[in-house]
Order: C-alpha cells, then structure tokens, then sequence
C-alpha cells in the first residue's frame, strides 16, 4: 500500500517531484560550493526567494486538499498558514535571549517595552524547539477542528462557509494587532537571530532551510496524494459531488469534512512554519483577507484537484508577483484581478486544464 | 410509547394483517407540516418483513415525503417511525440509518458523475464507513467479486471503468439500483424505479426486484401502472398524505374511493 502511495502519480505529479529533487541537488551547491563570480551561482537571496516559494506551494496544496477535492472552498487558508508561523516566530523569539535591545534574557523585547514584568501563560514552553514545534501542528489544527466541527455539523456550506472563513481569518488579523495580545501587536514578530544554536543569516542555516522546504512539500504532496487516492479520498469527492447522496449511502459527511479540514489546516500550519524563519517576520499581516484570495487564486491558476496544478500554481503567480511588483509595482493588483477573472471565465481548469485539453485535441487529431 | 410498539399491529383497515406475521417498518400517525400545507396527515403504514409492496398515489400525495421521513431527510412533526422492533429512525442521522440496513433509490438517479462506475458501487458497499478506516481500507477479493457480480446483474460489466455521468439515463437507474444492492440493505425503498427505461428494461428491474423480495424488503413508488400489476402482491393507495386503499392490485383497482381519487369523478 505505502509502495503504491509513493509510485502512483500523474505525470505532473512526477514532474512536481522531479522539481523538489533537483532543486534539492543543485541549490546547495550552486550557493555553498560555486564561486560568486561564477555565473551558476545561486546567491542566498535567491535561495530564500525560492524556499519561499516552495512554502507557498506546500500552502497551495493544503488548500487543493479542501477546495478542490472536499469542494470546501477555504477563503482563509492564511491564517492556519499564519498560526504555524506565530508559534515557529514564538520559538524564535525566544531564541533571542539577552541578545534583544533591551538585554533581557526573560522577556522579548516587545514586552519589556509594554512594561510587561513576565510572560504570559501562553508563551510557556515555546523556548522548547519540540513544544514549538507540536504547537505548530496543534494551533491550526484545533482552530481548523473547532471552526470546522461547528460549521460542518450545521451543515454550513457553499459561499456560507467561505463568507465564515474570510470572517475568521479577518478576526484573527484584528486580534494579533492588539499588543495587549501579546504577540508583538502590528510589529509581530522579528529580529530572529537562531534556531537550534544556528545563525539564521548565514548561508548554511538558510540552504538547509530551503532543503526542508523542499523536502516538506515533497512530502506534504505525497501525503495528499495517498489520502486523494485511498477510498477516504474517493469518499471526499463523491461528498464534494453529491453531498446529501453520499448521506444516503451511509457516510457521516461532516467527519469526512472535519478531518480533511483539520489536517488541511496542520498542513498550511507547517508551511507557515517553515516560511518564518526564512523570510525572518511574521505580523498580523499575514491574517489579512487578501492573502487568503490570493492563495485560492494560486490554487485556480495552476487547476484544482489535482495537488501538483495548486504548486504550479503557487510557483507561477509568486513568480510574477515577484516580477511585476519590482517593475511596475502600481501595476501588480491589476494583473492579479485581471488573472482571477481570466482563470474563472476561459480557463476554468486552470493551466493544468488547459494542457490536457490541448493534448486532448492533439491526440485526437491523430 | 414504546411498548405498543413492540407488539405488532393490529389489523385495522379493510386488509387482514396477518398478526403473526414480522414486521420491518412501523410508521404510526406520522405528520409532515410544509408551511401549513400537510404533505403527510396521520400516515399509518406497515411493512411486513421480506415482502414487496407498491405505494402509489397521485402527485403531493406524500408518497416522497414518507420515504424523506424513512431516511431520516425529513423529521415529521408527529407520529412514530420503527424499524424492526427497537430502532426508533427518527433518533437517526441519514447515514445511520442507512447503516441499519435501508437503502434508498432516489427519483431523480443521483450517481457520482465524476466517479467510476465500478467506484460508484465500492463507495456504496456496505461496511467500516468512519473517516480512518476508509483511509487504509483495500478491498478483499470476496469484495471484488461481488461488484463484479454485481455489475454482471445491473448489466454494466462493459462500463465498469467508465465515469458515471457518461452513461444513459436508464444505465444510471441500473447504477443506482446497483448501488441498492452493494449497501445490501435489509430494506429497499425505489422511487419510481422505471422512469425512463425502455419496455425490456422495465421488465427486466421487474424481476429484479421481485427476486429481490423474500430476502429483502422492498417499497417500490412508481406511476407506472402496468409496471406496479406485474410485480406487486400488495398496493397501497395514498391520498392527501394518508392511505386511503390497500389490498391486493385488482381489488385496489376496483375501489370506489381510488377510482374516484384517479379519474377525478
């Protein structure tokens, strides 16, 4: 069963693969072991742009889990996304020690600028890299439970429950600006200087980053691919088809929804957590409701329900974001709306969809 | 309320219920409000085990809202609904109730387009449906063959691989009528089971399903008139949501009252 859940892919699939193996081989090299003067040079930049880029598609896939197979469509991915971020920043913060401004080893520094006199409850544990790194997994994963189990046992669906999603992930935003909350207020959290005893500027710590970037989303692509591909998955799409059908035939479809739900949100959660440090800040930012389009939108250009489209997707608009707002950064909404209505109105399957049309019309030529 | 429930009904209307005769489904005074409209009024019905009974009625008689409340879709504002002696199917969910053994066919075929035909009738088997199990689960050989010998009766055998929303509307009918069989369910309720079928396909789900009646208990819902002669022992007649004849076919036919309801006069 494992050896069919690791060799049975499309050939995207393999490609997506064959990408993360590459990237894997040659990135660490091209930047640690190449000179600079070399024109195969891969400069640390660059290095963290991509291992962005690969969170974003780990992301992307999370959010295909749900949307394009359980047909929940998540308009607030972000802020599981987020949440794995907060608790790998609150790690990271604690990494600090006395190196902050204000030299104090106990508090981070936002808090002895509150005039705060010690840590609240909620920041117990995170100087443990094991306890941080189970709160990654949980803090998203019981927000995604609870939010899911009420929502799905009221039987709350279609445009509803996207409304609910945007709604939460906008709350959260509002809350995480509070400083009383204690997560560094709209400054959020920075100014990380190690994880695990390693200096997060430097070349090695931010290549080995990348490399379990790209690892992870090899493996979060492997995971969903198994769950798309065992009977749970064809249970889930028969559920996101004919709901009530399904109903009929003796499936509890909200706990098939919860539980897709659920680990969609621990998938995201890793993928934030795996963005931090490499980009070295988290704020309430990332709850914003635009970043939780923008993921649906990533998801559609590349073609939903199929995993690998959802990481295409990611690469490509993140590519070109990056791109355009570097050249013609008034320009970059425009583009983004403009790809939105392009994908819904002509390519409704996305660049995925359109392939294999044209190959259709290829093959059926001959 | 439960204990005369538990002893089987008494013979109340112009039909003679054997009294010592199993039953499977006690719908008592059952009551359905649709904004004051009354698509179910005091509906009393019984269905003895293994038989195969026939529900017919003119349209809003209340013959799929009574399979709604079945099925748990519908939850009646009064009355009681048994299955066997001890499970109260109002207490249900839809999916529980389909796991004590009713199936439905539905009106309308509703298959899952985007799946298979030979995964429409895996998904439906009956078995381990929780989230977990589902994730690991493989299917056995004895499994496979039953959906083969499944598809060999449904005639399918040819489209196994084929999506379901490619296949014609009566090949969808047989799907679902296949998807019936997979769950193996105690009881069958068919909604208008040959809406759409060709005069050799008609016959052939007519004797289907009355090979089906022994093991199996069946409640067909269908206009079809000729269809309902060629396989019902039993016929009950609804009216204005409540039974208003029930007999044999030729009496139910020969009944003032139902005669009056059909043609109007």
């Amino acid at each position: 069963m494992l050896v069919r859940a690791l060799t049975d892919h499309e050939r995207g699939g393999w490609m997506l693969l064959g990408v993360v193996v590459l990237l894997v081989l040659v990135v660490p090299v091209a930047n640690l072991v190449v000179l600079e003067s070399s024109p195969f040079h891969i400069s640390t930049y660059m290095v963290t742009l991509l291992g962005k880029y690969l969170c974003y598609a780990m992301l992307a896939i999370s959010l295909d889990l749900v949307w394009g197979y359980c047909g929940i469509l998540s308009l607030g991915h972000g802020a599981f996304f987020a949440l794995g971020g907060y608790a790998m920043g609150m790690y990271l913060m604690r990494q600090i020690g006395n190196r902050g401004v204000y030299g104090n080893a106990e508090l981070p520094d936002f808090m002895v600028f509150l005039d705060w006199d010690s840590l609240p409850w909620y920041w117990y544990g995170f100087d443990q890299f094991w306890f941080a790194m189970l709160m990654v997994a949980v803090a998203p994963g019981l927000l995604a439970f609870l939010f899911g189990w009420l929502a799905f046992r009221s039987r709350v669906s279609g445009v509803y429950l996207s409304i609910m999603t945007q709604a939460l992930t906008y709350a959260l935003m509002l809350a995480f600006f509070r400083n009383e909350m204690g997560f560094g207020g709209n400054n959020g959290l920075t100014d990380f200087k190690e994880i695990l005893g390693a200096n997060l500027q430097s070349d090695v710590t931010r290549v080995v980053l990348f490399v379990i970037s790209a690892l992870s989303l090899a493996l979060t692509y492997l995971l969903c691919r198994f769950i798309v591909t065992s009977k749970l998955g064809r249970v889930v799409m028969a559920i996101r088809d004919a709901e009530s059908r399904s109903r009929f035939i003796g499936y509890r479809v909200e706990h098939f929804q919860v539980w897709i739900f659920t680990v969609s949100a621990v998938l995201a959660g890793l993928a934030g957590a795996l963005y931090v440090p490499q980009v070295g800040i988290i704020n309430p930012s990332e709850f914003q409701p635009l970043n939780s389009i923008e993921l649906v939108a990533w998801v559609a250009v590349g073609g939903r329900g199929t995993l690998f489209g959802a990481a295409l997707g990611a690469a490509v608009v993140n590519y070109s974001k990056t791109v355009l707002t570097g050249a013609l950064p008034e320009v970059w909404l425009f583009a983004l709306g403009s790809l939105f209505v392009l994908v819904t109105l002509v390519m409704r399957n996305g660049i995925v969809g359109l392939w294999r049309s044209l190959m259709k019309m290829r093959s059926q030529r001959e | 309320m439960s204990s005369d429930i538990l002893t089987a009904p008494e013979p109340t209307r112009e039909r003679l219920i054997d009294p010592e005769g199993g039953y499977i489904l006690y719908l008592e005074e059952i009551t359905v409000s649709f904004d004051g409209f009354r698509a179910l009024n005091e509906l009393t019905l019984y269905i003895e085990t293994g038989e195969l009974r026939c529900i017919i009625g003119p349209n809003g008689a209340g013959k799929t809202t009574m399979m709604d409340v079945i099925t748990g879709k519908t939850r009646p504002d009064a009355g009681t609904a048994f299955f066997g002696q001890t499970i109260d199917l109002l207490s249900l969910t839809e999916p529980e109730i389909a796991n004590v053994g009713i199936g439905r066919k539905f009106q309308k075929p509703t298959v899952f387009e985007n799946h298979r035909v030979f995964e429409n009738l895996e998904l439906a088997m009956v078995g381990d449906k929780r989230v977990l199990s589902t994730l690991f689960q493989r299917l056995t050989g004895a499994e496979r063959d039953r959906i083969d010998e499944v598809l060999v009766i449904t005639g399918l055998s040819d489209h196994r691989g084929n999506l379901a929303g490619s296949l014609s509307h009566g090949q969808k009918q047989w799907l679902e009528i296949g998807m019936l069989l997979m769950q193996n369910p105690r009881m069958l309720l068919v909604d208008e089971p040959v809406a759409g079928m060709s005069r050799q396909e008609t016959e052939a789900t007519a004797e289907l399903l009355t090979s089906l009646a022994g093991d199996h208990s069946v409640v067909v819902v269908e206009h079809d008139m000729e269809f309902v002669r060629s396989i019902a022992r039993h016929v009950t007649v609804l009216h204005e949501g409540a039974v208003l004849a029930e007999g044999p076919f030729d009496e139910v036919q020969s009944n003032d009252k139902v005669i009056e309801v059909y043609l109007g006069t």
